[in-house]
């Protein structure tokens, strides 16, 4: 009954991660013979000023937008979690970016933050603000970047959120009312806490997405303008498609796989321990 | 949160709540980028470069037939209807299958199996993609329809959530049916099945939302214009109309409708789907 599920995870799924790992190992451009160079791939990985970079770059937009996709998503999904007249409008505003595509995110940001005739530096000329080149600017490309994939987040992590408070039982915050709490304390002392292991998923998650940011880089700056968006996944995509080293690239996804590992591991244990010694879990 | 007027004299009802003030910005913020794309799609050239931004003075109908007929974009929705239905049958079919096997069945190699699975859960995409792509190749499908299908034919947090449905499942549903000698499937098809709907359209949901708007692997697999998917499309589009922003504005909005109508229908399954993705 299992076998074949077994068997095609097995072929698109197991395989192709220890023949990436072995690919790591070859000089191969797809299409001649491969040849085993041993760990030369990875040695020039440890070199190459661009990869530097593009892990500069990768480290900088998940520092960035993993906490402010967090921050924003409890405080939407607190004030999603009221039954007020059309909550179903605006849960619909909020969540219709969880399922629009990354390529149309890319587009309609590439217009909205269009230098000359855009919305958003419309809307800063209009507060009598200076209006900003975002993808066309080296320096503001992958702020950009953040703000555009935070929209396209934020209705995720307050859907994940939302659902995490609708499980805490109502009353545990109605005693602490009653008790004098405030609203504000009640949901930072009570509910808050108690979404710990909605919260550490979604930095697992948040992070893992990260680490992989492809789609909307593709879309509107390609890496540029002078490699300012180039990250970890843009760059592989670089090495193995438009260079053809799909060994090297194979090296970067084997260390992009590492650090994925290693940060997931760390995450979970720090999230999983409860310094309160007892309700999360 | 059922709170009726009469425990809760404070919480009267017909004063608006004060909550509207946080969530009108909230929602205008978040809908801004999705409504602006709306207006441009139905906006003049000349409109979209004057400044301050406004409505349009007639809606421009005819940005759509431009894009609709420039670019094969009924071509591209039905690839994409294919592959993303094909894989959510056989995710479905698959995964309930294997799922059930892992929850019931003590077969050779079953524990080991089922670990490998979870493991792969952990890999990311572009891990595997380049060897995929290798694969492909050896089976002479690059640039096809099945090429794009078949790495999502079985995702493994299907088999996972519907492993756990059958496991959470009382045995003695199954047993007088096993005693009276019928068979797995069987048992599978005629008991199990109509309770299996939410995990079933968990999956369906999780699996159609990835393949429809999957964007790497298509690119990666494809090169011509009549295999391409939406999302593929639409990337190809934006860069034949860079600077024509209504008529590229009314492709996106053709690209995305499907799916924002599916969900604007079904949002609480939709919702909920996405949640038990997270809460597990």
């Amino acid at each position: 009954m299992a076998s074949p599920a077994v068997v095609l995870i097995g072929v698109f799924g197991l395989i192709p991660v220890a023949w990436s790992i072995a690919l790591s190992f070859q000089r191969n451009d797809l299409q001649t013979p491969a040849e085993w160079v041993g760990v030369h791939n990875y040695d020039t990985l440890v070199h190459d000023p661009v990869f530097r970079d593009a892990v500069l770059h990768t480290i900088v937009y998940t520092a960035l937008f993993v906490p402010l996709t967090l921050v924003l998503s409890l405080l939407a999904a607190a004030a999603l979690n009221h039954r007020v007249r059309g909550i179903t409008v605006y849960r619909l505003a909020v969540f219709l970016p969880v399922v629009t595509s990354t390529v149309a995110t890319g587009v309609v940001f590439s217009w909205l933050m269009d230098p000359e005739y855009g919305l958003l530096n419309a809307a800063l000329h209009r507060v009598g603000l200076p209006t900003l080149g975002f993808f066309s600017s080296p320096s503001q490309a992958l702020f950009a970047v953040v703000a555009m994939t935070v929209w396209g987040w934020v209705g995720f992590g307050a859907l994940i959120f939302l659902a995490g408070l609708q499980g805490i039982p109502p009353e545990l915050v109605e005693a602490a009312r009653i008790d004098g709490c405030t609203r504000a304390g009640a949901f930072w002392r009570i509910q808050v806490p108690l979404l710990r292991p909605v919260s550490g998923f979604l930095l697992v998650w948040l992070t893992i997405n990260a680490l992989q940011l492809f789609d909307e880089v593709y879309v509107t700056t390609k890496g540029g303008p002078l490699h300012a968006t180039t990250v970890v996944v843009y760059y592989l995509y670089q090495q193995a498609f438009q260079y053809f080293h799909a060994g090297y690239a194979a090296a970067i996804a084997t260390v992009l796989f590492a650090a994925i590992a290693l940060i997931t591991l760390v995450q979970l244990r720090v999230t999983r321990e409860d310094p309160d010694g007892g309700t999360a879990r | 949160m059922s709170a009726s007027g009469t425990a809760y004299p404070r919480r009267r009802r017909r004063r608006p709540s004060g909550w509207h003030l946080v969530l009108v910005p909230t929602a205008l913020l978040m809908a801004a980028p999705l409504l602006w794309m709306l207006v441009t799609s139905l906006s003049t050239l000349t409109e979209t470069r004057q400044y301050p931004p406004r409505l349009p003075a007639s809606p421009q109908w005819h940005n759509y037939v431009q894009a609709w007929t420039e670019s094969p974009f009924a071509h591209w929705l039905w690839n994409s209807t294919v592959v993303s239905v094909t894989c959510v049958v056989s995710n479905v079919v698959l995964c309930a299958l294997a799922g059930y096997a892992f929850a019931r069945l003590r077969f050779p190699g079953s524990r080991v199996a089922f670990f490998a699975i979870l493991v792969t859960l952990m890999v990311p995409f572009q891990v595997t993609m380049i060897p995929t792509l290798i694969i492909i190749k050896h089976l002479h499908l690059v640039d096809s329809l099945p090429a794009l299908a078949l790495p999502s034919l079985v995702t493994p947090f299907g088999i996972y959530l519907l492993r756990q449905f059958f496991v959470s499942l009382p045995v003695e549903l199954e047993e007088a049916a096993l005693i009276d000698g019928a068979s797995r499937l069987r048992i599978l098809r005629s008991i199990l099945l109509p309770l299996m709907g939410p995990p079933v359209m968990t999956v369906a949901i999780l699996t159609f939302l990835q393949v429809w708007n999957d964007f790497l692997w298509p690119l990666v697999v494809t090169s011509s214009t009549d295999v391409m998917t939406i999302q593929l499309g639409l990337a190809t589009f934006q860069s034949a109309h860079f600077t024509n922003w209504p008529v590229l504005m009314a492709g996106t909005v053709m690209s995305q409708l499907p799916v924002i109508v599916l969900f604007v229908l079904g949002q609480r399954f939709f919702v909920s789907s996405i949640a038990s993705s997270g809460i597990k």
